[in-house]
């Protein structure tokens, strides 16, 4: 679906189902240079059981107009919108990578509106290599080639896609490249990098959380995640062995079971 | 020690690792090294939950073999890999493959742009069988790009070709075609049978779809039929009005919107979701076996074919029964210079070549050979002749045969990995014969 926010076109994946207000709203934020195609093994499935499915395009990426936000901090602020957009006044946030920066930070700001948050390959922190910085910067297909050399674990690397037929590493290369680099992988991950908030800000979080990690994620290791789980009260950690960073796609199956778990227990569908 | 800083480089798996492992993870599948046969129609669900999810594309996952299996999976992963594609879907020949990939671009009323220059079949469905469909095509020879330029008309969905036609080795500019096609805002789609990925990747020249008869050099080994679609990625479906059946919400998924949902992969799903589901061409697990057997050598074969190719072109130049050689390494070749920027690898092992003394000499030769076989194929690892007027193009009246580049004296060889020097004198025997054609026959 397509909808304004601050007067610039946003486009979201429902997953296959209208919107319906009535329905209980779970948003997903891609993460650094991707879109909201990452998230169609998870999506799909919360729409057809009783949710409102939002895989956005942050602004300036995939479909979503405008140019790309600058900062976490602005990001954050931008989720909250989305929400107060599609006439909610609350919501369940799902992240990946970078999008776990931007759930964070939008959950301190508004803790009454965000009823779960769910982290996937999250962080405090994503200080940048400063080569893959650069070259992402210089608008160099090599940055994403990199990102995705890094995000996939050894085994991620050989295939084995959940989806008969699809080769991830390719079409999360396709997906960075869609649009212009430096507009997209390079904002992002200069945001990423000027972002300092992410322990603070997790302190102040009071929702039931949950954090998928993984064993072979080099992007963010399973030690900063299980630092940045230990600063939210109650929060819960799942972590998948033999997988990389892109867990989404590399064991969406896990993923999947895991969130429907955490998400259903608590922020229930809307009964059919 | 240097204090030189180390450049950065991506460590993704290179070509000959990825003909040998990708899609396949042996620790999934009980540490088995080989990739299993998973023979087997169908595959249990957990619940109803999961039944509807899959049924549903909800979550990855095997239904039904006609859908998908895992080790045909397996394979199209591989394929998908190879040629730095998205997503590609295997099918029960190379033909359904096309068949496919048209009914999945494609409703009544449309219209393609098609290279002339093509298989006999492929030319027999595109001009007598998809017209029943209420698909119609215009043909254009492949040298002329400017010719495919002017046959678009408004209701053209694509650009069909065969980067060197078949049989009379004519190279499409694919990288100007492409742009043609880019241009209209309809996507290119490549056979590329002839070259395999390590010959040449046709996404990297513009390609948007590519197709390949996996029967052929992927496989190898002449045993199984196997044919494959292979999504690029790039194309932009929602960029016009063209594809409504890609963007609009589809009535067989609860108003599904391919394009919006899977993005650089919504081709590839669609003419699984849609196409496996309704036309149902899907390969076996076992051929599906059968052909990552032959990939898993692809590179170390197509180097030979290539070698024993260009060594035949040069043999053949310089014999007094051969009236003309047509092959992309031939300096002479028309296309020669398209031929070395698209096929660095090498120029495949596909020759055609006039025999002096017509269509009786060229029987003669035919039947005659020993080592080379007389048959229907190409790309087998052993050496394979044809005579297409009587053969693979015979279908064809004489005006189509002379539109589609061919004449009664030539002979098609598909150029295998056998010595050289044995392949040569099997040649000499046919050679001797077909100077003598009512004297010499084996028939």
């Amino acid at each position: 679906m397509k909808f304004k926010v601050n007067g610039h076109e946003v486009f979201a994946s429902t997953g296959g189902r209208p919107f319906d207000k009535k329905k209980p709203l779970i948003i997903f934020v891609h993460g650094s240079g991707l879109t909201h195609m990452t998230w169609v093994l998870q999506t799909r499935y919360f729409a057809f059981h009783g949710y409102n499915s939002l895989a956005v395009d942050l602004p300036g990426h995939g479909l979503s107009s405008g140019k790309s936000l600058k900062s976490i901090e602005e990001m954050a602020d931008w989720v909250s919108d989305v929400i107060d957009a599609v006439g909610h006044k609350e919501a369940s946030l799902v992240g990946h990578s970078q999008g776990c920066l931007v759930t964070v930070e939008c959950t301190s700001r508004y803790p009454n509106k965000i009823k779960t948050l769910s982290l996937m390959g999250g962080a405090g922190a994503i200080p940048m290599n400063p080569e893959l910085l650069s070259l992402a910067e210089k608008n160099d297909p090599k940055a994403v080639d990199l990102m995705m050399d890094w995000a996939h674990g050894p085994a991620g690397h050989f295939g084995g896609h959940p989806v008969p037929g699809l080769y991830h590493i390719n079409t999360g290369a396709m997906l960075a490249k869609s649009r212009t680099i430096e507009n997209t992988l390079g904002v992002d991950f200069r945001a990423c990098d000027n972002y300092k908030n992410g322990f603070e800000a997790a302190k102040k979080i009071k929702c039931p959380t949950l954090s998928i990690l993984a064993t072979d994620d080099k992007m963010c290791p399973v030690k900063e995640g299980k630092k940045l789980a230990s600063l939210i009260d109650g929060s819960q950690v799942d972590i998948i062995y033999n997988c990389g960073h892109m867990m989404l796609l590399e064991e969406a199956d896990r993923v999947l079971t895991v969130l429907k778990k955490f998400i259903t227990t608590n922020y229930p569908p809307l009964s059919a | 020690m240097s204090d030189k800083k180390k450049e950065l480089k991506p460590n993704t798996y290179k070509f000959d690792t990825l003909s040998l492992h990708a899609g396949y993870q042996p620790h999934k599948n009980a540490g088995s090294r080989q990739v299993p046969i998973y023979q087997t129609t169908s595959y249990l669900f957990d619940d109803v939950d999961h039944a509807a999810a899959l049924f549903n594309l909800e979550r990855g996952g095997h239904i039904y073999s006609r859908i998908s299996n895992p080790t045909v999976g397996v394979l199209e992963e591989r394929v998908a890999s190879l040629e730095g594609g998205t997503a590609a879907l295997a099918t029960s020949s190379g033909m359904s493959a096309i068949f496919l990939t048209v009914m999945t671009l494609c409703e009544a009323g449309d219209h393609l742009v098609v290279s002339s220059q093509l298989y006999g079949g492929t030319v027999n469905l595109f001009r007598l069988t998809l017209p029943k469909f209420g698909i119609k095509c215009t043909f254009v020879k492949p040298r002329d790009t400017e010719g495919f330029k002017k046959a678009i008309q408004k209701n053209t969905k694509g650009i069909f070709g065969e980067l060197v036609g078949n049989p009379g080795n004519e190279i499409m500019n694919m990288p100007e075609i492409a742009k043609i096609a880019h241009d209209a805002g309809i996507p290119l789609m490549v056979d590329a049978t002839y070259q395999t990925p390590y010959l040449c990747k046709p996404f990297e020249h513009g390609a948007d779809i590519v197709i390949h008869s996996l029967t052929k050099w992927m496989a190898g080994h002449g045993s199984s039929m196997a044919g494959i679609l292979v999504e690029g990625g790039k194309f932009d479906w929602m960029q016009n009005d063209k594809f409504p059946t890609m963007t609009k919400p589809y009535e067989g998924y609860h108003g599904l919107s391919f394009a919006e949902e899977f993005g650089p992969t919504a081709f590839t799903m669609k003419a699984r979701a849609e196409g496996m589901r309704d036309f149902g061409p899907c390969l076996s697990p076992q051929n599906a076996w059968n052909v990552l057997q032959g990939i898993e050598t692809l590179s170390v074969r197509m180097k030979k074919h290539c070698s024993n190719a260009e060594e035949m072109v040069k043999y053949l130049s310089n014999h007094e029964s051969v009236a003309w050689v047509s092959h992309p390494s031939a300096p002479n070749h028309p296309d020669a210079e398209l031929a070395n920027k698209l096929l660095p690898n090498g120029k495949g092992s596909m020759i055609a070549f006039g025999i002096k003394g017509g269509k009786d000499a060229g029987v003669a030769f035919i039947n005659n050979v020993k080592l080379a076989s007389h048959l229907a194929n190409v790309g087998d690892t052993r050496t394979l002749v044809i005579h297409p007027a009587s053969g693979t193009h015979s279908q064809m009246d004489e005006a189509t045969l002379k539109f589609a580049g061919l004449s009664h004296d030539m002979i098609r060889l598909s150029v295998g990995i056998e010595d050289i020097d044995d392949i040569k004198n099997d040649f000499e025997i046919g050679f001797r014969a077909a100077r003598k054609p009512r004297l010499v026959s084996n028939q």
